[in-house]
């Protein structure tokens, strides 16, 4: 509700950000700006943690906001969670922490808890009266940090900052062995992460740390940091065929350094790789008991394992482009979508096709990366529907259709999915003809409606139903691919085919904290951003000052770094018939990539579409994993190689990672010419 | 003077209109905010009768709507929990044990009473204040429960 009441807050905290880099990067980003960025001041964390909270009840609002300031930290109320999510919008970086309410009259709490994640990638304590074990167990699996039961004291809000250090801690740890600027945070870490005690210890280090580097940071960053590996969609896909046969459980750096024998890779890469493409796995199959969402990407992955990524997917996109729209569909799932494309970049980009593209090229990536994934995990013999994830990735089909999508969709991005399958069946025909999908074209068919905004909804539940938006995905792809003419636009999707892999997404994932579900896929690839980014973004974070470059490329950054992570989706859905359902995956992932360029485009972009395709990545992850699902039959999908399977769609993440770094152009998604896993800790 | 307003507010505590989280209030009260515990509890009734009024409203209409009636019940007993309502809340406790039993009599006895309580405590509230008020803010450090 009052920004400025946070800003004024500033005063009490300011002092401290001012000594610690992290605060110097909020400082700026936030209102503790005023004082801060002298250095002069010892570390005072946890005071001037910036909370925004959140909550409908204006006498709690009023004891919370009191409690948080004699806390010392920095308070932001919002008595509305839409209020909420513009505020954290507007303001990648302006807040470290998020106390919201589960009940509240204009959007359920765990809807907030989504897009938070999603697109911000911000620790979120939930609070509430309902003690009940299933509410709090909901908030624990929505990803809430913490559950405070109301009426709050303020013993318990003293330490909250416990969740953005470790959240901070988490993510260093996966740049760490990959990024050079780790190594200097991460000796950090335990001082800090542990208890409130040390907190002055790590304060100590870092500040000293942040001054001394920070400089070196900013401007050396990139000397400090170890040469990044860029992985390349092939890259990634060596890779995953080497986990594949070693076995995820088995697959350890060293052994599949050597079953990759790629000269010039280290273990290091590999390992910080590997773990990303763990969380990434681990986020897809942990996003498939979540009930609640289904409205959104979380919920869906319940329908299928594929389907649901799928949906989340769509979802994501969806979000995301509303995001970037800057329009927030009512819909939490189109929200959530658009927040997973766009994240919040919500401007209202304009879908440019070429932004689309890169999306699509993501989703095409991702698809196939993920489809890889999936079988991995299982044995994919089942997987009629392949887990679509990547498998949509249609060649040039899906985008096309993005494209289309895009241009009449778009500005509900929220509803991306809608739209996109609107789209699809617009060009219906196709949808029909795709339909030897198999996949439930009715499904997509749902989607043709007119309304495209914000259908997602409606999307998703037949997705999930179904089997997942896959199927949607797919026929809806598939048929457009045949048409083609729309989306033509999509030259990434194109250029995926020829290609075999340029992973927009590689970009996009980047860039799309697309934390939330679906994109786990992405979180491989998001894991390098993600965790660049996040050392970055995080309001406290120390890693800022590492992160500076990475920051600013990413549009992804402000979104809180793609957490791939969170896209288990997409790893789920194996892709039963490579090719097949990779054709149609791409298309569903297209779907998604378009999205989220889309929506990126507004707000963070790195000044290329590249940057967006990243968040349209994150979010299509879960399109695309959904895609996969649908392939179970389309034939026609002989237009993605095989090697599109998720690992390209890592790799065309990764790509799209470097795009937005600058590294590569959108359209040559599928060439991935390796990018650089910029966004790795910085 | 002193006395007796410190014993107004022991009686609170004993009677059980109070409890712990009312202290809470107390303490966050500090000479930026040197009128906060009297700000909140007027917010809070200034707020909550918005609460009542629905929740008046939704008990007349028939059939009784059990849902609509626990989510606005919710709502209300949240409110009286943060500013350490207790009595209130104990009646909103019982409204919501009823509403999950689909009892409307008992929904509505035990909305009456919540009612009641919550005038109560008003009244004595509003009168504790402005004791307080006319004894000086010093009063209210650090008083012993």
């Amino acid at each position: 509700m009052n920004l400025g009441g946070g800003q004024v807050v500033n005063k009490q905290s300011m002092m401290p950000s001012s000594s610690c880099a992290s605060w110097k990067s909020t400082a700026g980003g936030g209102s503790s700006g005023g004082g801060g960025g002298d250095g002069g001041v010892p570390d005072q964390f946890p005071a001037g943690l910036r909370v925004l909270v959140v909550d409908d009840d204006p006498t709690c609002l009023k004891i919370l906001e009191k409690m948080l300031r004699n806390c010392n930290y920095e308070v932001t109320k919002c008595n509305r969670a839409e209020v909420a999510l513009t505020h954290l919008r507007e303001n990648k970086n302006g807040f470290d922490v998020v106390i919201s309410d589960v009940h509240m009259p204009d959007m359920d709490g765990f809807k907030l808890l989504e897009h938070i994640g999603i697109e911000m990638d911000l620790p979120v304590i939930m609070m509430s009266a309902d003690d009940s074990k299933s509410v709090v167990m909901k908030g624990v699996t929505h990803g809430a940090c913490d559950y405070l039961i109301k009426p709050v004291r303020i013993e318990a809000l003293r330490n909250i900052w416990q969740h953005v250090v470790r959240k901070r801690k988490h993510e260093w740890k996966d740049f760490e062995p990959s990024a050079s600027a780790d190594e200097q945070k991460p000796p950090e870490e335990p001082d800090y992460s542990s208890s409130a005690n040390e907190g002055h210890n790590w304060k100590n280090t870092k500040r000293r740390k942040e001054e001394d580097d920070e400089a070196e940071e900013r401007d050396d960053s990139s000397s400090l940091k170890k040469p990044r590996v860029v992985w390349s969609v092939e890259l990634h896909q060596q890779f995953v065929a080497a986990v594949n046969q070693l076995g995820i459980d088995k697959a350890v750096p060293k052994k599949i350094l050597e079953l990759m024998n790629v000269p010039g890779l280290t273990r290091e890469n590999v390992a910080s790789h590997l773990q990303k493409y763990r969380l990434y796995l681990r986020r897809l199959s942990g996003s498939q008991h979540p009930g609640g969402m289904n409205t959104g990407f979380m919920g869906s992955p319940e329908a299928g394992y594929g389907s649901i990524s799928s949906l989340n997917g769509l979802d994501l996109q969806a979000l995301a482009a509303s995001g970037q729209l800057g329009q927030l569909p009512p819909q939490s799932l189109a929200t959530l979508q658009a927040a997973a494309l766009g994240r919040s970049n919500n401007s209202k980009s304009p879908i440019s096709v070429p932004v689309i593209d890169q999306r699509n090229i993501f989703s095409f990536e991702n698809p196939k990366r993920y489809t890889e994934v999936q079988s991995q995990h299982l044995p994919n013999s089942s997987n009629s529907k392949p887990m679509n994830l990547l498998p949509g990735i249609p060649t040039n089909m899906e985008p096309k259709q993005f494209v289309s999508l895009h241009q009449s969709g778009q500005h509900s991005f929220g509803s991306m999915n809608n739209q996109v399958l609107i789209q699809m069946g617009g060009q219906n025909q196709i949808q029909s003809q795709t339909q030897s999908q198999g996949q439930g074209q009715g499904q997509v068919q749902v989607s043709t409606n007119p309304h495209h905004g914000l259908r997602q909804p409606v999307l998703s539940s037949e997705m999930l139903t179904r089997g997942g938006v896959v199927d949607l995905a797919t026929t809806v792809y598939n048929p457009v691919v045949s048409q083609a003419s729309s989306l033509v636009d999509f030259s990434m999707n194109h250029k995926t085919d020829s290609s075999g892999n340029s992973y927009p997404l590689g970009g996009s994932l980047g860039i799309s904290n697309i934390t939330s579900t679906s994109s786990t896929l992405q979180g491989d690839v998001n894991l390098d951003t993600k965790v660049s980014r996040r050392g970055i973004v995080p309001s406290y974070d120390i890693f800022n000052d590492l992160n500076q470059n990475g920051y600013r490329d990413w549009g992804l950054q402000d979104v809180g770094g793609l957490t791939f992570d969170q896209s288990p989706v997409l790893l789920q859905h194996n892709r039963p018939s490579g090719q097949e359902i990779g054709g149609q995956n791409r298309n569903l992932t297209s779907n998604k990539v378009i999205f989220s360029p889309g929506v990126e485009t507004g707000a963070h972009r790195n000044g290329s579409n590249i940057g967006q395709p990243r968040n349209s990545y994150v979010g299509e992850n879960p399109l695309r994993v959904k895609a996969e699902s649908l392939n179970d039959g389309s034939s026609h999908n002989t237009l993605y190689p095989d090697h599109y399977s998720q690992d390209d769609l890592l790799t065309a993440i990764l790509k799209q990672q470097q795009q937005q770094e600058g590294v590569g152009q959108p359209e040559n998604e599928f060439g991935f010419d390796g990018y650089a896993l910029d966004n790795l800790p910085v | 003077m002193h006395r007796l307003v410190a014993n107004t507010r022991k009686s609170f505590f004993d009677q059980g209109y109070l409890d712990e989280q009312f202290v809470q209030l107390e303490e966050l009260q500090d000479n930026s905010n040197p009128n906060f515990v009297e700000e909140v509890v007027t917010l809070f009734y200034r707020d909550s009768a918005r609460l009542l009024y629905n929740l008046d409203q939704a008990l007349e209409k028939r059939p009784l709507d059990f849902n609509k009636l626990d989510s606005l019940m919710h709502q209300f007993k949240g409110s009286c929990s943060s500013i350490g309502a207790k009595k209130v809340k104990i009646e909103c406790t019982n409204f919501k044990a009823y509403c999950n039993a689909r009892n409307a009599e008992g929904c509505k006895r035990t909305f009456h009473h919540a009612k009641r309580e919550y005038t109560t405590l008003k009244k004595k509230l509003e009168s504790y204040f402005q004791m307080l008020r006319q004894v000086g803010p010093t009063e209210m450090a650090c008083r012993p429960r």
